[in-house]
């Protein structure tokens, strides 16, 4: 565990009867690239907006290096943050752009000039320092506004779903290179986004909020592996949420419409009481498994073609699984209607937090 | 020919000569001052009058002032209510709409009676009041077109998300206001100038009922006493509002431009 640098304490923030955000709780490392991922309103960009001094929490603490930061205006939290909209100044070229906050900083002329230089070497738009923003594609403007955020070395760069605005292609080739100029820095880095895809790839940590609240922090490998509640589980990647009643919670057996099934460990809830549990496409397969597997007699009610894998739906009496097997040109996918056996690992089954009558 | 087409050249033609029918009498008239020929003569007597020269460079002077004035209120008032106070913004619509609905009369009477060189604040008692007084009159004329060409180039850029941009790097208000948001409404700004400039350059019920040694006065007074010079003068004032017209367009065509609005 390395040194704790940005600190939101107990933050919350109400806008008139609303709260849009409630009690978070969140410790960032240096360097670290944390995600807030979640649904539209979920509280994130409103987060990010504190810490970026755009709004005030209602109650908590923001701390950053060891200072609170709360009270201080953004500009005097030396802070980087990149927008949606790239919010370039249009009268100004892209060299303008990136000189900006160290003109304000009272920079001599020739260290900013080096720095400009530098900053267009780092985002490859060399030969564009004397173009307007206009005369950019969209990916270029971003790339600017990273390039101007990142001129002044800040403390910490704020990214609001810089690459929602940008077409699917420009996006992942862009947030391959965020992430290398970020490492390349060793920036500490909060990037919201609602795109899964995104924070899963790009983060070292993701906070998934929802309603305003935090419903799980951790590693990429952690939330789409052990989503510790029934929302992390349906928001992140494609996971079948199912009902289940628990045999015995300590040995963590329980019963999947009627057949027996196993959780990798033990749980906790009294015998009787139905749990949910997830399961992800890609953990289930076609056939009886190993020794350990856990088996489920099964029907298949749907097959979808999408490329490289083939998803099937098969129906264990009122419930449907989706399972994902690889398009191989030696096996044939099942047909709809045929009787199958379909198994998983124990230590894929996840058994979801709460009750899951209401 | 198709007969739409027709009658569209009909209306087209008698618009044209209901326009510039009475333009063209006025300058052929205002060229007839030498009998039995045409001259620029009346032009000539015109701008060799030490008072046309006086009277013009004092409203040119004044335009001036009340463009500065104007702007200084205008685009900071403009802006925050769009950064910050977005509610008040038919408020203070309505309020930038008042002098086109009270008379300047009324508004130079309220004036004469609330600043006299009696009252608290005598700004008639002096002819350096007289011309603040004037100047914050014509600010008051003028604010109706300077505020909505002000609102409507900032309704063309994203005001909340720039001016953060620019905090977020360090930017105090006045940095944002002078290098982010005025660059970027600066030909809507000049579009209110120019406006500002053509109606104070004319502006004759103020500027008589204060007594102070404008343009329109002159105007008026040449008009009630001579025959070819009020013509002459009509015709320079007309072209002075179209050159001010024509700076508008040829400075909107340099409008800065956005990612969303290239061309």
């Amino acid at each position: 565990m390395g040194e704790t640098f940005l600190t939101i304490e107990n933050v919350s923030k109400s806008f008139g009867a609303t709260t849009v955000v409630r009690n978070v709780d969140i410790a960032i490392e240096k360097g670290e690239f944390v995600s807030f991922l979640g649904p539209s309103g979920c509280g994130k960009t409103t987060t990010l907006r504190m810490v970026a001094g755009f709004e005030g929490p209602t109650t908590g603490r923001i701390v950053i290096d060891g200072k609170d930061v709360t009270n201080l205006k953004p500009n005097q939290r030396n802070i980087g943050m990149v927008f949606q909209s790239y919010a370039l100044f249009p009268n100004m070229t892209v060299a303008q752009n990136i000189a900006f906050g160290l003109k304000v900083a009272g920079a001599s002329s020739d260290a900013i000039t080096a720095r400009v230089k530098e900053m267009l070497g780092i985002i490859k738009l060399r030969e564009h320092g004397g173009r307007y923003p206009f005369q950019l594609s969209g990916g270029q403007q971003q790339r600017v506004a990273l390039a101007r955020a990142l001129a002044v070395k800040p403390s910490v760069l704020l990214l609001d779903e810089p690459l929602s605005a940008l077409d699917a292609k420009i996006r992942i080739s862009l947030r391959a290179e965020i992430r290398a100029i970020q490492r390349e820095l060793g920036i500490t880095t909060i990037y919201v986004t609602h795109d899964q895809e995104e924070a899963l790839s790009m983060s070292d940590r993701i906070v998934v909020m929802n309603e305003g609240r935090v419903e799980q922090i951790g590693t990429p490998l952690e939330i789409y592996n052990k989503p510790s509640s029934r929302f992390v589980a349906s928001f992140v990647g494609t996971l079948t949420v199912l009902p289940a009643k628990i045999v015995s919670a300590s040995k963590g057996t329980l019963t999947l419409d009627g057949q027996p099934i196993r959780a990798g460990k033990p749980f906790t809830g009294a015998a009787g009481k139905t749990v949910f549990v997830a399961l992800r496409p890609e953990a289930i397969a076609i056939g009886k498994g190993g020794a350990n597997a856990n088996r489920l007699d099964a029907k298949v009610a749907s097959v979808n073609f999408l490329g490289s894998i083939v998803r099937v739906k098969v129906r264990t009496g009122a419930q449907d699984i989706s399972l994902d097997m690889f398009n191989q040109s030696t096996t044939a996918p099942p047909k709809v209607g045929e009787k199958v056996t379909v198994n998983f690992n124990p230590d894929d089954l996840v058994v979801l937090d709460g009750p899951a009558e209401g | 020919m198709k007969k739409g087409s027709l009658w569209a050249w009909i209306i087209f033609i008698l618009g044209s000569a209901y326009f510039f029918l009475p333009l063209i009498a006025t300058i052929e008239f205002s060229m007839r001052m030498k009998r039995g020929e045409y001259s620029f003569e009346a032009y000539r007597v015109v701008f060799g009058d030490e008072r046309f020269q006086a009277t013009f460079g004092y409203s040119i002077l004044i335009a001036v002032l009340t463009i500065i004035v104007g702007v200084l209120i205008v685009v900071p008032t403009a802006y925050w209510i769009r950064l910050k106070l977005p509610k008040l913004r038919p408020i203070v619509e309505f309020i930038t709409l008042l002098p086109l609905i009270i008379p300047a009369i009324v508004i130079v009477f309220g004036y004469l009676r609330m600043y006299n060189s009696s009252s608290w604040l005598p700004f008639t008692g002096s002819r350096l009041g007289t011309d603040f007084l004037l100047t914050f009159g014509y600010v008051a004329l003028a604010l109706p077109y300077m505020y909505r060409a002000v609102d409507t180039g900032l309704r063309t850029i994203d005001v909340q998300t720039l001016t953060e941009a620019a905090q977020i790097l360090g930017a105090k208000w006045p940095t944002i206001i002078a290098r982010v948001i005025l660059p970027n409404v600066l030909i809507a700004v000049l579009s209110g100038a120019f406006l500002t400039f053509a109606i104070v350059i004319g502006e004759f019920t103020m500027a008589s009922l204060l007594d102070r040694p404008a343009f329109g006065p002159y105007l008026q007074n040449i008009g009630a006493n001579r025959a070819y010079e009020p013509a002459a003068l009509a015709i320079i004032a007309f072209f002075i509002t179209w050159g001010c017209m024509a700076v508008i367009q040829i400075l909107s065509r340099y409008a800065p431009k956005s990612a969303s609005r290239p061309n």
